[in-house]
């Protein structure tokens, strides 16, 4: 048997008003840790940043482990900022590996992207006596060119800062991963009696002659930095080298003032909206249309909990996909109306036309919502970043509604009508 | 269909004529949001830089890309001559990143129309009289296409005139209109198919048949629009000014899309079962 529609009209009120007190800030925001909306970088204000991953000196076999040591490094980086839960994240572009650092209610832009750029590109060369060539003062001397090792940064697995026993000159002692143990071992054994230069950024740092093979993945550098530029680079190797280089090819900033200001103003009128339907459906429809009205405000609340709930990140095109679902949630109510006025000028009482009204307006509803589903799953594949957040809220609003349409409308209009009847 | 075919032609017309003002999603480049003294902001900026009134009185500045430290460089120099100087936003998108966007775009137009149509052709297959299933297909097709030409049309027009840019936003509102609208077609649709079962003979006059469906279901048609419209209207006026133009092609897709569905998917239909 059927259980009474009754039931099922106070559990989803109980719901709803368990909901409404969930979503309202502040209310019991300091009992739970998940309380916290998730709002997006365009309404926190924020950075939205998009690097290139050069691969070009990477195996393609090595890639994989490559692009997911880089993100782990930048993320190291990034946690420094003091910026809540940055994101970092990689994404690919057909055969362009790519990464994302979002950093929510950043203060200083400028600084987090000099530091993220910042990370070193380290690695070693092999100097080669080459071709000859004249110098300012006319002398023919040789120069050398470098052969870029396979060594990189990638192999480093930790940086300490040592000072020489006798001197007292800072120096970094280097400590490989097996895999690096194993390259620095051949490189070493390969250069012995010669120099194995160490780049930092391009840039040569050091070139000292090795002595023999090192076996055990440890190395020195010493060169001439001062205490602190090497207490920075032994830092900067902790937080990782980069094991390939990146490039900033997009940014997306957005002062937290602005986007303050856009996200009163669009739950303002998210909110009129609402209303405005709901009167609109008391007008219209009278007595039912008061309950679907009622059934709308049910809806709203119970996907917004549901928004928070799940932790999805409201962004500005969010809010809007849902403020649009509400447009759309009341349809099905005004399909299944206009289906019962039909039925019952064919003479049947009014609570058979209520189920027939449901039933036969239900292939329209049922394609209906299909069609925005589908564009809502496209468009979801296709967009990034900001954008995506509409497809998202759009999606869960109209399976939402479909429940809500299915099920609430249709108990609370059988509680209604049988008390009517 | 008359009304249609003039919006149809002028929509086609703007498109060729004005072009898509193209913004810096697809072409790449910088666009600056900040709130200064616009004399400054031209003196210190090189010539190429567009500077346009904002809509959180403020200036929009367009650039072609910008490097992290030129914009550093830039927000110095400004600052030095006004010390009130605000950023309100910063993007900055590099040209591949602009084209992949573009592509994506058209892949996604596409795909939508497609398995629309598909879908519908679908849900209508089991009424192959008097008209085969697929042109149910065909002709949401054509309709669907209409409701998004028009407002696309309307953005080329306001980008000749008052330079507002078409960006990925623009592509996800054509989208959901096209989404949207064939709701109301599909209520035509359902109403037509359930009168052909209804027939007792396999003969009658479909041109009533659809005449007397779309007459049928004229009031819910209009009213489930009018309830995303409402909600629309309320978002062009009192939401964000970032979200204006996004809201205002929904707003004209859907109107049209209610329009489409009761002056140019029915005669479509019927024109496609003449022998």
């Amino acid at each position: 048997m059927k259980p009474r529609p009754i039931f099922l009209v106070v559990l989803v009120l109980v719901l709803t008003v368990l909901a409404g007190l969930f979503i309202y800030p502040e209310t019991f925001d300091k009992y739970y840790k998940f309380a916290n909306w998730k709002l997006g970088l365009d309404l926190v204000g924020g950075s939205h940043l998009v690097y290139e991953v050069d691969l070009s000196s990477v195996a393609s076999s090595d890639r994989d482990s490559v692009v997911n040591g880089l993100r782990d490094v930048i993320e190291r980086r990034v946690n420094l900022f003091g910026v809540s839960e940055p994101q970092v994240y990689l994404s690919k572009a057909g055969n362009a590996h790519r990464l994302v650092v979002e950093l929510a209610g950043i203060k200083d832009v400028k600084a987090a992207i000099e530091q993220i750029g910042a990370t070193p590109f380290l690695y070693f060369a092999i100097p080669q006596q080459g071709l000859t060539g004249e110098t300012e003062a006319g002398e023919v001397r040789q120069l050398t060119t470098y052969r870029q090792t396979e060594l990189t940064g990638r192999y480093i697995s930790s940086a300490k800062l040592e000072f020489d026993p006798t001197t007292g000159a800072p120096q970094i002692s280097l400590v490989f991963n097996n895999e690096g143990a194993d390259i620095f071992e051949t490189l070493t054994e390969q250069q012995v009696g010669k120099p194995l230069a160490i780049f930092l950024d391009n840039q040569l740092i050091q070139e000292p002659i090795v002595q023999e093979k090192i076996s055990g993945g440890r190395a020195q550098i010493t060169g001439r930095f001062t205490v602190k530029e090497a207490k920075q680079l032994v830092e900067r190797f902790n937080a990782g080298a980069l094991p390939a280089p990146i490039k900033l090819i997009n940014q997306q900033t957005i002062g937290a003032s602005l986007g303050g200001d856009s996200l009163q103003k669009t739950v303002w009128a998210g909110i009129i909206g609402t209303l405005i339907v709901m009167a609109f459906m008391t007008l219209y429809y009278r007595g039912l249309g008061l309950v679907a009205a009622l059934a709308l405000l049910i809806y709203t609340l119970l996907t917004l909990a549901i928004f928070k709930l799940f932790g999805v990140t409201m962004t500005l095109a969010g809010i809007a996909g849902f403020i649009l679902s509400i447009g759309m949630a009341v349809d099905a109510n005004i399909l299944a109306f206009e289906r019962r006025k039909e039925e019952l000028r064919k003479g049947l009482s009014k609570a058979t036309a209520m189920e027939e009204g449901f039933r036969r307006a239900w292939p329209s509803i049922r394609d209906s919502n299909v069609t925005t589903i589908i564009t809502a799953l496209v468009l979801y594949y296709v967009t990034t970043g900001f954008v995506r957040g509409f497809a998202l809220t759009l999606l869960i609003g109209v399976l939402m509604s479909m429940f809500s349409a299915i099920t609430v409308s249709r108990a609370l209009l059988r509680t209604f009508l049988r008390n009517n009847a | 269909m008359g009304l249609s075919s003039i919006l149809v032609i002028a929509a086609v017309f703007s498109i060729f004529n004005f072009g898509f003002k193209q913004g810096i999603d697809f072409v790449g480049g910088t666009l600056w949001e900040v709130k200064s003294d616009v004399k400054i902001v031209q003196s210190v900026l090189p010539k190429e830089a567009m500077v346009t009134p904002g809509s959180n009185n403020s200036l929009l500045v367009r650039l072609p890309e910008l490097s992290e430290t030129d914009h550093q460089k830039y927000v110095e120099e400004i600052k030095k001559q006004d010390s009130q100087f605000e950023e309100l936003s910063f993007e900055s998108i590099g040209p591949a990143v602009g084209q992949e966007l573009r592509k994506k775009a058209v892949y996604a137009f596409i795909a939508v129309l497609l398995i629309i149509s598909l879908y519908i052709a679908f849900a209508f297959r089991k009424v192959s009289f008097p008209v085969k299933s697929w042109k149910y297909g065909v002709v949401t097709l054509v309709t669907l296409f209409h409701d998004a030409l028009v407002p696309a049309g309307l953005m080329a027009f306001l980008g000749s005139l008052n330079n507002i840019e078409v960006g990925t936003n623009f592509i996800v509102a054509l989208l959901v209109v096209m989404g949207f609208s064939v709701h109301d077609t599909i209520v035509v649709f359902d109403r037509i198919r359930e009168n052909i079962k209804l027939e007792k003979s396999r003969n009658f006059h479909f041109a009533n048949l659809v005449n007397r469906s779309v007459n049928e279901t004229m009031a819910r048609s209009i009213n489930t629009s009018l309830t995303l419209v409402l909600v629309l209207v309320a978002l062009l006026f009192l939401g964000s000014a970032n979200l204006y133009y996004f809201v205002l092609v929904i707003l004209v897709g859907t109107v049209m899309g209610t329009y489409s569905s009761i002056f140019v998917a029915s005669p479509l239909l019927t024109l496609l079962t003449k022998n």
